[in-house]
């Protein structure tokens, strides 16, 4: 696990000389990961300003560096020096331990993501469950957070936020069954590898309902646009977060970059075969990374599409397209699928 | 492993200091975080237990679904402490009298030679490959088959049931149908007038 990080300039004397101590390449390979995560989330501040701004025919910013490319560390320096106020009224154990909530289950759950055949941190054996059940506590810091500011504003976000991602928790995990059911493995390492063969073997062609139920439930579980009522600029100023300034701002803002990036991660490992070739046969771990890093962009592309072309969905909107469409949507296609597999000799179709 | 017994006594600490906790917060919505917290740390040690997939599924339904709504319901609440504080002395008798009948029986089944250390000894730790999920649903879906399909059964008929006691119809109620709104046209709403262009009148009216 994770030896190529010893091939990194400052990481390989301390490989060889503990080459057998399992807990220090445990905390090498948590390192790596939250740098990884890091520089991700830098390169997604800058590319979504740039990408958005093209889009909507505007330069983006252009200043800061050639192109503009230290724009993202600008504006983090920005952050950090920046003062932390702590309204009056609010709780202040509470009111700072809600960011930390938020951040820590999205870099948590990156522990168990397979990045090749053996570039993974803990191939856990429930490592899909792990994922959803830390999905599912980053709702708390957002709940805290409006509620420990002791503002209108933030709560109403609060509840809009929760509320929404209680609702699309339900689609994505039956969207998840669906896949469970094709690989027979709730181990993300034995999914991806259900997938090998080439692109007809990826489950976005079987699944190709559930593909599209779970990555639009995903783009609303990290409240991005369209669905980013939780924020809604233009009715509660910046919803759950308005009362925050400076580095517990950016921890907001940093979960939910690697939130997406972890969407598109899960996204890529479930449906587009993760680290395996289109073409079929084996890869080199190298040529791996890079595919599973070619096929991750292509979501991230889309989440700042959808940003800069659809306009904000309204809430009774968004609550009907959670409960009454992709729910049913899911449930007739699992249906569908157990019939298939159990009763007919076509089960082949979806593994 | 000599790493498991630190291990077991912070989660364990953490657990009955959230406990208390949660019956001594005096704000309700502490309270519940503090729950969660408890309900966190019984999920790590079902894993120390070698029992990840219920560990992961304590924390799925009751951390993520089940404390999510308790949350947002008493955050909406508006509690007056004094009010509640006023009439606990009044339920002190009945509930010490269930309290202590709670210690007994628990006593009784746990002092038990069935349940004693040697009654239940540690079972043999299981292979780094072993899936405790599949084991799981080989038992459920082959020998409990008919328990668990009973389960699901009264579960179904609880959200039937809650639905049914709930919903009621209001008069005030707007509701929207989007396929209606998806099938408007433009004559339906707009209506062109052609009229002749005139010429400007000239200064007042």
């Amino acid at each position: 696990m994770f030896d190529w990080a010893c091939t990194l300039p400052l990481a390989g004397w301390a490989c060889d000389l503990y080459a057998e101590q399992r807990l220090l390449r445990i905390g090498l390979g948590i390192i790596v990961l939250v740098v990884f995560c890091i520089l991700m989330v830098l390169i997604m501040v800058y590319a979504e300003r740039r990408l958005v701004g093209f889009m909507q025919l505007r330069k983006g910013p252009n200043r800061v560096g050639p192109f503009g490319l230290l724009q993202a560390i600008a504006d983090t320096i920005k952050l950090l020096i920046k003062e932390v106020i702590v309204p009056t009224n609010a709780s202040p154990i509470l009111f700072l331990l809600a960011p930390i909530l938020v951040l820590a289950p999205a870099l948590a759950a990156w522990a168990v993501v397979p990045f090749g055949d053996q570039l993974v941190l803990a191939d856990v054996d429930a490592s899909l469950l792990y994922i959803l059940a830390l999905a599912s506590m980053g709702v708390y810091g957002v709940i805290i957070a409006g509620w420990a500011s002791n503002s209108k504003y933030a709560f109403l976000g609060a509840m809009r936020s929760a509320a929404q991602i209680v609702a699309y928790e339900i689609a994505m995990g039956f969207a998840l069954v669906g896949v469970l059911m094709a690989a027979g493995s709730l181990n993300l390492r034995e999914i991806v590898l259900a997938q090998s063969g080439g692109i007809h073997q990826w489950y976005i062609w079987p699944l190709l309902p559930l593909f599209f139920v779970y990555f639009i439930a995903g783009v609303a579980e990290t409240n991005r646009a369209p669905f980013d009522v939780a924020e809604g600029e233009s009715e509660i100023v910046a919803g759950f977060h308005v009362e925050y300034s400076g580095i517990s701002f950016a921890l907001f803002f940093f979960a939910e970059y690697v939130n997406m990036v972890m969407i598109a991660a899960l996204s890529t490992l479930m449906f587009l075969g993760g680290w395996q070739s289109p073409f079929g046969g084996e890869v080199t771990p190298a040529i791996g990374v890079i595919l599973f890093f070619g096929k991750m962009s292509f979501f991230l592309f889309c989440f700042m599409w959808f940003r800069a072309t659809f306009p904000r969905y309204r809430y009774d909107q968004i609550m009907r397209l959670g409960w009454k469409v992709f729910i049913p949507v899911t449930l007739v296609w699992i249906g569908l699928m157990g019939g298939v597999m159990f009763f007919t000799p076509y089960g082949y179709v979806f593994h | 492993m000599d790493l498991q017994l630190p291990i077991f006594y912070f989660f364990a600490t953490i657990l009955v200091a959230a406990a208390s906790l949660v019956v001594t917060l005096r704000n309700p919505v502490k309270a519940a975080l503090a729950l969660v917290l408890a309900f966190f740390s019984a999920a790590c040690l079902w894993v120390l237990l070698e029992a990840e997939f219920l560990g992961i599924v304590l924390l799925l339904v009751y951390v993520g679904a089940v404390m999510v709504l308790f949350l947002f319901v008493v955050m909406m609440l508006d509690i007056n402490i004094a009010q509640l504080r006023s009439g606990f002395g009044e339920y002190l008798p009945i509930g010490g009298i269930v309290a202590a009948l709670m210690l007994l029986e628990m006593v009784l089944v746990l002092g038990a030679s069935g349940f004693d250390l040697q009654g239940m000894p540690n079972p043999a730790p299981q292979p780094a490959d072993y899936s405790n999920t599949r084991a799981l649903g080989m038992l459920v879906y082959t020998d409990y088959v008919y328990p668990f399909e009973l389960a699901a059964v009264v579960l179904l008929v609880s959200i039937v049931a809650a639905i049914a006691l709930t919903l009621r119809k209001r008069k005030d109620t707007r509701y929207q149908n989007p396929a209606e709104q998806m099938a408007v046209r433009r004559d339906d709403r707009v209506r062109l007038v052609k009229m002749p262009s005139e010429a400007k009148r000239e200064s007042g009216r």
